[in-house]
């Protein structure tokens, strides 16, 4: 029975609406031993560990395809319980703790050590009492398993961030059925030495027969601890070998690279001797979940440039700076001129527009009609679509020029709709999508802003979207910046790419660097790239 | 057909065509209780007249996403102001009328800009400010009108000597000025106040073309969507600071108007609940707390007004006794409880 996996997965395949985020993926994980998953964002992590956990979006999504054997036997989750009973134990990248209980209460929480007493016989075990003392005795030996320093008694809001990571794998532990343990990225919160206790108890965990999965982003980390590893691209299994066979560089080939033939190149029209368009120093921007730390970049006149890097990193919070809508500082230089930040109206008055990566949030009005979508921007910063009445007194709406703009844009963009009156969020995500590049359009800016411009729409609308910025760059000459996760995506149409980690640039390749480069600078490893700004 | 009917109900709601059906039976059944049809109707008309400017003035709030103006009171005041410094300086008819809404314009601006900057420092929770901003300025109102310098005869207390009597007589100064204009009557019952009605759909046309303008648009853009509206260059707060002061120059014109058609000015607690049968009024008529339309300002108002004034009469007469004021007050409030759940799912 050694060599038997404790878990085996066999085929797996899922598909959400038609849309295949995960293809014959396999592989086996031993007893005691810690599997490193990597893979970029997207790649279909997060859908494998839901199925593997039982999480009820994916049987509301019509199941999955293929098998998963715990111990040599089929099982299929239809609910995290079922999961748990079969000992898989996992700890997400969001805490779920209790804030006012301390840690030993959230460590047993629902599975409290309990006295029994009358009012339980009457009324059932909802109303039995905690035995505190077994209680803390329990909680101590799961943290003692870990192996860290850390009282339960412990208010969780008191902790910090580490140690309520600490908690929550003192959780999946405590339960003694436990034998399977997932982690989603727990190093990402953690500092450098806390990251190392981590690694050190996880080990320890491996060692007393706990087999773990293993999801992170910092190769290193995956290198030094793991046994295997496996790699995910596009739902895929990419790479599936032992630690000792592959490297940091292996690893972030197998992430970005793609056996795919490469989209042809139709270049910008680029001006050997362009003049800069935009010059960025020293940016910082206090976007939520996307803060931009030290972000500096040249953008020249013409030219369609291309931002990426991992979730997180700070990619999307350069263009909401630069627009204003999140509260920035530094120095931006536009056209020659400074740009004061901070007032959106300023941004758009120099001629820059941006379309928003939040497409239903921020980038359109929902219950308004796609015309009144389109000229909005127009209408507002360049006082277009107006008509003079009562001599010159009042100027109110033109509706005619306005329907004739936005029929315009229907047709020129092919967006699907009954007729440019119909509300916007009746639209499918690409026809939505058509629509916010139509409003951009309609200004006529000098530098244009795209923000995850293909995300979550149909692969029909994305080439659409794609040729629609490739043709307003070439013919109309407008600067692009397009800040996508999608790396291959801006390698078919950037001419330089500059990836985004931990808040800066980490460097700016031209497009046709191999992908290899471009894995490497988003996991930080810039000293293994000759960067060529 | 039945397709039809069934858009027809879609697009009304079940609330509005019950309340209609409800208003129907009222002017059906009058007669057979020997209320008179023809001043029933004259009665609602007028009451329409008397209301529809301040049920306006609940639309520019909603479009900018600032909620109902339940601090409508405010405005209140302003024109409470105008109407006894008109009275004071001793001006008649259409002068003394349009004088008073001149002097008041002033004041509701101030008024309106400094609410408005109140509001900006509450996003989310305006209504209950407002109610508040609404109730307190009424409260140190009470104080003023004792003390500011009137001294008209007309108005001060006789046995004092000073201070503003609670309700002050327009009727020897402008009483029915602008509602005299082409007035006409049918027999010996039926008045319609034809100046009222020009005066208020006036009104009503000003804020539809406004609506249209660049700064309209921007406005109600940032009642339904004010990421999207700071995204494309629209300054949120002057557009909110903005609505809100349309807002209170509205409430200051309708109360005059209500004055000049009723010939009193109730002074002190007299705004006070001012503001509920307006909310009332525009939330019956369709609106919701995001979105509200001129349609739903006359469809709200005739529905509210012509409840308000048949149910007193007819169900007086039907159960015999005198009823009135309760049952004016058991419908208005009725209204209010049932427009304050439409509020809640408003909010969904």
């Amino acid at each position: 029975m050694e060599n038997q996996p404790i878990l085996r997965v066999e085929h797996v395949g899922k598909t959400y609406y038609k849309n295949r985020v995960l293809k014959d993926v396999s592989f086996t994980l031993n007893k005691g031993s810690i599997l490193g998953l990597v893979g970029e964002n997207g790649a279909g992590k997060s859908t494998l560990m839901n199925i593997l956990f039982g999480m009820s979006v994916i049987a509301e999504t019509g199941g999955y395809e293929g098998k998963i054997f715990v111990d040599g036997a089929e099982v299929l989750f239809l609910r995290p319980k079922d999961a748990l009973s079969a000992g898989i134990g996992m700890v997400h990248q969001e805490f779920s703790l209790i804030p006012g209980f301390t840690v030993t209460e959230n460590i047993l929480l629902n599975r409290e050590s309990l006295h029994h007493n009358i009012t339980e016989e009457v009324f059932g075990e909802r109303l039995a009492t905690l035995d505190r003392e077994d209680m803390k005795k329990r909680a101590s030996l799961a943290i003692q398993k870990l192996n860290v320093d850390l009282d339960g008694e412990t208010l969780i809001s008191e902790l910090p961030v580490g140690y309520k990571q600490f908690t929550e794998i003192a959780r999946e532990i405590s339960s003694s059925r436990t034998r399977i343990l997932v982690l989603d990225e727990p190093t990402a919160v953690l500092t450098e030495s806390e990251a190392e206790i981590l690694l050190k108890s996880m080990r320890n965990l491996a060692d007393a027969g706990i087999a773990i999965i293993f999801i992170s982003h910092r190769l290193d980390e995956v290198l030094s601890i793991c046994d295997k590893i496996v790699v995910l691209r596009d739902g895929e299994v990419v790479l599936d070998t032992k630690v000792g066979e592959t490297s940091v560089r292996g690893m972030a080939n197998a992430m970005v690279g793609r056996q795919t033939k490469r989209i042809e190149q139709t270049k910008a029209v680029k001006d050997e001797n362009a003049k800069v368009l935009l010059e960025v120093n020293n940016l910082w921007v206090d976007m939520p979940g996307e803060t931009v730390r030290d972000v500096s970049l040249r953008v020249m006149q013409g030219e369609i440039y291309g931002i990426s890097g991992l979730a997180g990193q700070g990619k999307l919070g350069i263009a909401n700076g630069i627009m204003g809508l999140m509260l920035a500082g530094g120095s931006v230089i536009f056209d020659g001129k400074p740009l004061q930040l901070n007032a959106p109206s300023e941004s758009l008055a120099a001629g820059i527009t941006a379309v928003s990566e939040d497409r239903r949030g921020v980038g359109l009005l929902l219950e308004e009609s796609i015309e009144w979508n389109i000229i909005f921007s127009a209408l507002q910063n360049q006082s277009g679509f107006l008509k003079p009445i009562l001599g010159g007194l009042l100027h109110i709406r033109d509706e005619k020029r306005i329907e004739a703009c936005a029929k315009q844009y229907v047709k020129d963009l092919e967006i699907r709709c009954t007729s440019e009156k119909q509300k916007v969020q009746e639209l499918s995500g690409g026809n939505q999508q058509k629509v916010c590049l139509a409003k951009a359009f309609e200004t006529n800016p000098k530098l244009l802003f795209v923000a995850e411009p293909t995300r979550g729409i149909d692969v029909g609308a994305k080439a659409l979207v794609l040729d629609a910025l490739r043709k307003y760059n070439r013919e109309n000459g407008m600067t692009i910046i397009m800040i996508s996760s999608e790396l291959e995506e801006l390698r078919s149409i950037c001419d330089r790419i500059a990836i985004t980690d931990r808040g800066s640039i980490a460097g700016v390749l031209p497009a046709s660097a191999p992908s290899e480069d471009f894995g490497l600078l988003m996991m930080g490893k810039v000293d293994q790239v000759e960067v060529s700004a | 057909m039945i397709n039809t009917i069934k858009n027809f109900i879609e697009d009304a709601g079940w609330p509005r065509i019950l309340i209609a059906l409800f208003l129907v039976f009222l002017f059906v059944a009058a007669p057979f209780v020997d209320v008179r049809l023809d001043a029933s109707v004259s009665d609602t008309l007028i009451r329409f007249g008397m209301n529809g400017v301040m049920v306006l003035a609940m639309v520019p709030m909603i479009q900018s996403g600032c909620g109902l103006n339940f601090g409508l009171p405010l405005g209140i005041i302003a024109g409470l102001l105008g109407a006894v410094t008109s009275v004071q300086l001793e001006m008649h008819g259409l002068f003394g009328v349009f004088g008073a809404m001149a002097m008041a314009t002033p004041l509701a601006i101030i008024f309106g800009w400094g609410y408005g900057l109140l509001l900006n420092r509450v996003k989310g929770d305006e209504m209950m400010i407002a109610t508040y901003v609404g109730f307190s300025s009424v409260a140190i109102m009470c104080v003023m009108w004792l003390i500011l310098p009137y001294d008209s005869p007309k108005m001060v207390w006789g046995y004092a000597g000073e201070g503003l009597r609670t309700t002050i007589s327009v009727e020897e100064f402008w009483q029915n000025a602008i509602g005299d204009i082409a007035s006409f009557r049918f027999g010996e019952f039926f008045y319609f106040p034809t100046g009222v009605f020009v005066f208020f759909f006036l009104c009503c046309g000003a804020i539809a073309l406004f609506m249209r303008t660049k700064t309209g648009t921007a406005m109600a853009t940032v009642g339904s969507n004010p990421e999207f509206a700071k995204a494309n260059g629209v300054n949120i707060n002057r557009m909110r600071t903005l609505s809100v002061i349309i807002s209170t120059v509205l409430g200051a014109y309708g109360i005059i108007i209500y004055q000049q058609s009723f010939g009193f000015i109730q002074l002190y607690m007299g705004p006070f609940y001012m503001a509920f049968p307006a909310v009332a009024a525009v939330l019956i008529g369709g609106a919701s707390v995001k979105k509200a339309s001129i349609m739903n300002v006359i469809v709200g108002t005739i529905l509210f007004q012509g409840i308000l004034t048949m149910t007193p009469s007819v169900i007086n007469s039907i159960i015999q006794t005198d009823m009135s004021e309760v049952i004016r007050i058991i419908v208005s409030n009725g209204m209010i409880l049932y427009a304050l759940t439409r509020v809640v799912r408003g909010r969904e």
